[in-house]
């Protein structure tokens, strides 16, 4: 049931994970991506959801605790401020190869002594980078959390690389960026709309980089980036889970606390957009695409950058055109009978930008050019004439029972709170996410519409078979 | 419906991610401490976890009767059947059924698999009464109406088009093609481009009669609803279907095709391999051996020898695993990994050293142990959503396990001695490989035997449904 999924891959800023060690893998990254799009989607728990502990330590780290009683299991997770989105120019897919290498062995744990003990205990560990963060994870039962701690703790700080573990990890890198990007065209326009909307904003490169430039990439670059960026006060512990919030303060203290800051972090500060005054437009023509479509992305703003109400107006808006109910689908598959699939989807989760999409696939003999044409109608509508009071109720109905469903998974939780917590979000904004939603107004929604949904600050993208005249034309 | 569907890679996920639920159990986790077995007055059997500590409710359920059950010259009935069981029933035309779902943030799904349909439902606990009738409607009533077919069946088309040129779909898809060729495990599960088109509404009808009854059914409920109102709700939603099933006898069959390696042309940077031989039954004695040993081999954790040889200390691929899945009439091993073209004899070459190895001396004592001990402490990670709880739930019915299974696994794990592990090791590797690679010719004709499948004329391909390789283990 993906009708408000954005198919083809075009959806990037996908979580990329350290592993997809097995079937289990493939299961994570479908979380992952599903997560990205439940993010957009949904929201943070309601108020009335589980209690959250929030505190710091002296050397600066933040820990965030999330009880949940119902099975003797715990997530550990520590998110690292930094991504992608901070690495040097020249170096794209550092941030990601990095986080590949932290498996790779401490003076205390050397080789892979962390995974052997999280194998020894029968628990679960990866990890993921997207553009502003990157974070490790383990899940374990509920006894052994300390001990993770312990490792991870050694691991902040405690990086040994030597090129001989380093290159055959980067053959890894690149075997993932054929199965995300090379063997998948949809992935590859995808990165060439991100680079065609953020002009200037580093959100324009791919997390796992650009080939040419992780080819390059070397264990030096690696322990450089890691010295800068990795510091107790530039990271942020999540544990959800059968626990209790004075037991990980104490277990925090007593491994985490022990690790000296070793870099003052300043502020993130990215280039930013210039004023955008022109549409863009990209073709891929791929003769393995059997499936034609059309997408756009507009650029937005993200909720820590948003004005108050705008972010959650934006996320309404997306609700209402996706889904099977959604008014694309309903005006491009249903009525007019000219698209197999068509939604919307808006990424709020980001520190500088988020961005708003809209897709749809043609049904066979239709041209994207006229089903762009009608895609366009259906959003000038909104724009023009608003919502309903019906689909409001409906899309708020929706996302605060979504904020239900998450408090069912203590690692979906974790998760909402690390993204939110990196990507300037606080403890509190997360948790009454869905009094803010609660507020929105249709005249809200319209007015996010016509603010945001414009033609110039956005790119249209087609993915094709061949570049047959029409499907060119621009 | 199921637009665009995932690939064969996630269809093994699926598998896999079952298999390790159903596998993942040991001691005695507080969601899952109190199954209930509730018979309603109508003589419906549910398992039962209550947990009211969120508010919700899920329903998982499963009846037999998949894909296997397809007409033969109507591959894809099943699949066609089940993705619109959304799609309105009783009253209501599929735009009113999924407002009605909407409007409550009521979740139904359902999905084919090789032997079974399988669905779930999720509600917030105050609406699970509207949520219970969508539930009996979408069962007992579903409408196929002629444009929603219509509808399904192009998107159905369109993924098996996209499938084409899938390298993990085609790979997956000439894997159990070739495994069990002229019998319904290797049929596609979602048909053919020749078959769709030729499923009619009563086709569908038909089958949906034919499957959908009450003598083949499981049921699991977990959550926020007491013992009294499941048995209320079993004959509510499940009472009005047909007493008995019309299933066809699926004749037994062993896996075909041992010693071939199978080569798909296709022009992509990333050649995708399959790789697998005959399995060993759910309640075959040494089904708990092969589960240990199979998990030395590729389970999915950082440690296994697949892991550490292919990626860890070479770095051929991103992620290479394989996992035991069994139907009611076969069971097999079956793995997949990646990697770019010139490596690709390489990779298959090392796996199948590496296969070869462990048929022969078996595993040590020192991995014996570590991987007891992990299947005995990872399974609380299974348990700790009201999802994966329903899932396990019904799986454990499927398979005929008992009420305390969770005790009963773990005494099987203990039992397995180290002569256990080396006899069956033999047992399950030493019966041959049959591998299938996708990706460009050059590095395939290398990877080639003599003898092999690959090089000379090969039948045209056939497209399937996203669920190739995928279904429900059994």
């Amino acid at each position: 049931m993906s009708r408000s999924t954005c198919d083809h891959g075009l959806l990037d800023k996908i979580l990329l994970n350290k592993a997809a060690p097995g079937a289990a893998s493939a299961t994570r990254l479908a979380i992952a991506a599903a997560f990205i799009l439940t993010l957009s989607a949904s929201a943070a728990p309601a108020a009335n959801g589980p209690e959250v502990a929030d505190f710091k330590l002296a050397n600066g780290l933040e820990v965030v605790v999330l009880p949940d009683h119902r099975a003797p299991v715990v997530t550990h997770m520590i998110w690292y401020k930094v991504g992608a989105a901070d690495e040097t120019p020249g170096k794209s897919g550092l941030a990601h190869y990095l986080e590949h290498l932290m498996f790779k062995g401490t003076q205390t744990n050397p080789g892979n002594a962390f995974s052997q003990t999280v194998a020894a205990i029968g628990g679960q560990e990866n990890a993921f980078t997207s553009s502003d963060y990157t974070g490790f994870f383990q899940r374990v039962p509920r006894e052994h959390l300390k001990e993770m701690m312990t490792l991870e703790a050694d691991r902040m700080t405690g990086l040994v690389l030597t090129d001989e573990v380093a290159r055959p990890e980067l053959n890894v890198v690149l075997e993932e960026l054929n199965m995300r990007v090379a063997n998948n065209p949809g992935a590859q326009l995808g990165e060439q709309m991100d680079a065609s909307l953020y002009l200037n904003h580093p959100y324009h490169r791919p997390v796992i980089g650009w080939r040419h430039e992780v080819e390059k990439l070397d264990s030096k670059d690696a322990l450089a980036f890691y010295r800068r960026f990795y510091s107790p006060n530039n990271a942020i512990v999540v544990v959800a889970g059968d626990v209790t919030p004075d037991e990980v303060k104490a277990d925090a203290e007593a491994t985490y606390g022990k690790v000296a800051a070793r870099v003052e972090i300043g502020p993130r500060l990215r280039p930013s957009e210039p004023i955008q005054d022109a549409p863009r437009r990209v073709t891929l023509a791929d003769p393995r695409v059997e499936q034609p479509s059309v997408s756009r992305y507009y650029l937005s703003p993200s909720s820590t950058s948003a004005k108050p109400g705008e972010s959650e107006a934006l996320e309404i808006l997306a609700n209402v055109l996706s889904g099977s109910n959604g008014r694309l689908y309903r005006t491009l598959v249903l009525d007019k009978g000219i698209a197999l699939n068509a939604g919307a989807f808006y990424t709020d989760t980001a520190l500088d930008y988020g961005k708003f999409g809209v897709f749809a696939s043609p049904k066979p003999g239709v041209k994207l050019h006229e089903l762009e044409l009608a895609l366009d109608a259906a959003l000038a509508e909104v724009i023009a004439h608003g919502i309903t009071a019906d689909e409001l109720e409906r899309a708020k109905t929706g996302l605060i029972a979504d904020a239900v469903y998450a408090a069912d998974n203590q690692a979906t939780l974790a998760r909402w709170y690390g993204a939110g917590l990196t990507t300037g979000e606080t403890v509190d904004s997360i948790r009454t996410w869905p009094d803010r939603v609660r507020a929105v107004t249709a005249e809200a929604v319209q007015q996010a519409a016509r603010h945001w949904l414009d033609a110039r600050r956005s790119v249209t993208g087609y993915l094709v078979k061949d570049l047959k005249p029409e499907e060119n034309r621009s | 419906m199921k637009v665009f569907a995932s690939t064969a890679a996630h269809g093994l996920t699926r598998y896999a991610a079952l298999a390790a639920l159903a596998l993942a159990l040991s001691a005695a986790p507080a969601m899952a401490t109190t199954i209930e077995r509730v018979t309603s007055p109508g003589g419906i059997e549910a398992w039962l976890v209550h947990e009211p500590a969120v508010p919700l409710v899920v329903v998982s359920f499963a009846f037999d009767g998949g894909a296997a059950q397809d007409p033969d010259d109507k591959a894809g009935t099943a699949n066609l059947m089940t993705s619109l069981l959304d799609e309105g029933a009783g009253p209501y035309d599929s735009k009113a059924f999924q407002e009605r779902l909407d409007r409550k943030a009521v979740h139904l799904s359902f999905h084919a698999g090789r032997e079974h349909i399988q669905g779930s439902l999720r509600t917030l606990s105050e609406n699970k009464d509207e949520a219970f009738d969508d539930l009996r409607l979408a069962l007992t009533a579903p409408r196929f109406d002629a444009e929603d077919v219509e509808l399904n069946r192009a998107q159905t088309l369109s993924g098996l088009r996209r499938q084409l040129k899938s390298p993990s779909d085609l790979a997956s898809l000439r894997w159990w093609q070739t495994a069990y060729p002229g019998h319904p495990y290797g049929r596609p599960l979602g048909g053919t481009l020749e078959s769709v088109p030729g499923i009619s509404i009563d086709d569908l009808k038909a089958f949906a009669h034919k499957v959908l009854a009450r003598d083949h059914l499981k049921v699991a409920v977990v959550g926020d609803i007491d013992a009294a109102t499941v048995k209320t709700m079993l004959d509510r939603v499940f009472g009005e279907l047909p007493a008995h099933a019309e299933l066809k006898p699926v004749p037994p069959a062993i896996a075909q095709g041992l010693g071939r390696r199978v080569a798909v042309d296709l022009d992509v940077p990333q050649t995708v391999i399959d790789f697998g031989g005959p399995g060993i039954a759910r309640n075959d004695p040494d089904f708990f051996a092969a589960y240990v040993v199979n998990h030395i081999l590729g389970g999915g954790t950082f440690s296994s020898r697949l892991y550490q040889e292919v990626r860890e200390k070479r770095g051929l691929v991103y992620s290479v695993s394989d996992t035991l899945l069994w139907f009611n009439r076969s069971a097999v091993f079956f793995g997949s990994t990646a990697t770019r073209a010139d490596r690709a004899d390489e990779t298959i070459n090392l796996i199948s050293n590496e296969i070869h190895q462990l048929a022969e001396t078996g595993p040590t004592a020192d991995e014996l142990a570590k991987t007891k001990a992990y299947l005995n402490s990872s399974f609380v990670l299974n348990l700790d959503t009201s999802d994966k709880v329903a899932a396990l739930l019904v799986q454990l019915q499927l398979d005929h396990q008992p009420l305390d299974y969770m005790d009963y696994r773990k005494k099987m794990i203990d039992a397995v001695t180290l002569a256990d592990a080396r006899r069956v090791a033999k047992r399950l590797l030493d019966g041959g490989l049959l591998f299938t690679a996708v990706g460009r010719p050059s590095a395939l004709a290398n990877a080639s035997p003599p003898s092999g499948g690959a090089g000379g004329p090969r039948p045209a391909l056939m497209p399937s449904s996203g669920m190739v390789g995928g279904g429900e283990v059994h």
